[in-house]
């Protein structure tokens, strides 16, 4: 079972999960959201006492921060129990257009070359990776969700603005992969 | 029994964190593979994830089920104006292939190992900080 479960997972099974948790959640009473956490942690750091937009009850989001603590435990136990070290089965077109970036394909999850520690010691490294957040964090909120709530929760209840959000997501995603990556790395 | 509460929150994120490290969702490679539509492999999880879950929610309003509470499950509409979903949504985007991360996996690449990602999380609150200081000028 182990040994199956370290194997990477068909795009399918996965599918199917993510659809299973949206669905447990509800039966929880909530709603599948991960960057609702990130308005509740600048409310507990105390933005509401400036910002109106953080002055509410974080308690009644506990439950997704706890979640949110938890996904940090799956990470842990992805990358120990149920590692597998195998390469990324990446397709060739890829490895080969991000070569041409400048970006090595190492087998891994994340190349090393953005995200190893080294990335530490370059103040553009960690300009990319600050500034990416940035828009991360800004659009989730400015577009009222992000992935798991738009993508997921949005388009399983076949909200309109949801697919606007997602289409959003792929212009965005469209425009940095093929007009912006090539001019920043 | 509080703590029991709390727990099934944090198993649930567990197994939501595994699900989005095996099925390689977290990989800043496979998110690349997607906007260059070379690989079915996201889109595959994404759709599928999406059918079920229609299904799951029509089932839902259809047989009008309880949670585990006992109190019938709800759903909020989004509110019906543009400009946020199209300008937000586009923002979002081009951190997302930028970083190659969403909310959720970046967090799941920081148990992962990944600590770099930190630096993505502290660029995601300052942002959504940002977005909470001119909510009120921006069109929605």
């Amino acid at each position: 079972m182990l040994e199956l479960l370290r194997q990477p997972w068909p795009w399918y099974i996965s599918g199917a999960a993510i659809a299973f948790i949206m669905v447990l959640l509800l039966f929880f009473g909530k709603s599948f959201g991960v960057s609702a956490n990130l308005r509740t942690i600048c409310t507990i750091a105390g933005a509401g006492k400036k910002v109106k937009f953080f002055d509410f009850n974080w308690r009644t989001q506990k439950w997704n921060l706890l979640f949110l603590f938890g996904s940090v435990l799956g990470g842990v136990v992805a990358s120990t129990l149920l590692q597998n070290d195998e390469p990324l089965k990446l397709s060739a077109a890829t490895i080969e257009d991000l070569k041409g970036l400048g970006i090595a394909f190492d087998g891994g999850l994340n190349p090393s070359q953005l995200f190893g520690t080294e990335v530490l010691t370059s103040s553009k490294g960690i300009l990319v990776l600050l500034i990416g957040g940035v828009l991360v964090g800004f659009g989730a909120r400015y577009a009222g969700g992000c992935t798991s709530g738009h993508a997921i929760s949005g388009l399983s209840n076949m909200q309109l603005p949801s697919l606007v959000a997602v289409i959003g997501f792929f212009i965005g995603g469209l425009v940095m992969t093929h007009l912006l990556l090539p001019l920043i790395f | 029994m509080k703590e029991m509460k709390g727990l099934k929150y944090i198993l649930t994120g567990l197994v939501f964190g595994v699900i989005m490290a095996k099925s390689e969702a977290i990989s800043w490679y496979r998110i690349q593979e997607m906007f260059r539509f070379q690989s079915f492999h996201m889109y595959g999880i994404i759709g599928t994830a999406v059918i079920l879950g229609v299904i799951a929610v029509a089932l839902i309003k259809k047989f009008r089920m309880k949670d585990t509470q006992g109190n019938p499950i709800t759903f909020q509409d989004k509110d019906k104006s543009w400009p946020r979903y199209i300008i937000g949504g586009s923002i979002f985007g081009l951190g997302w292939a930028l970083t190659g991360a969403c909310p959720g996996p970046m967090f799941v690449n920081i148990g992962y190992g990944y600590l770099a990602m930190i630096i993505v999380v502290i660029g995601a609150l300052s942002g959504t900080y940002l977005y909470g200081l001119i909510k009120d000028k921006l069109p929605h």
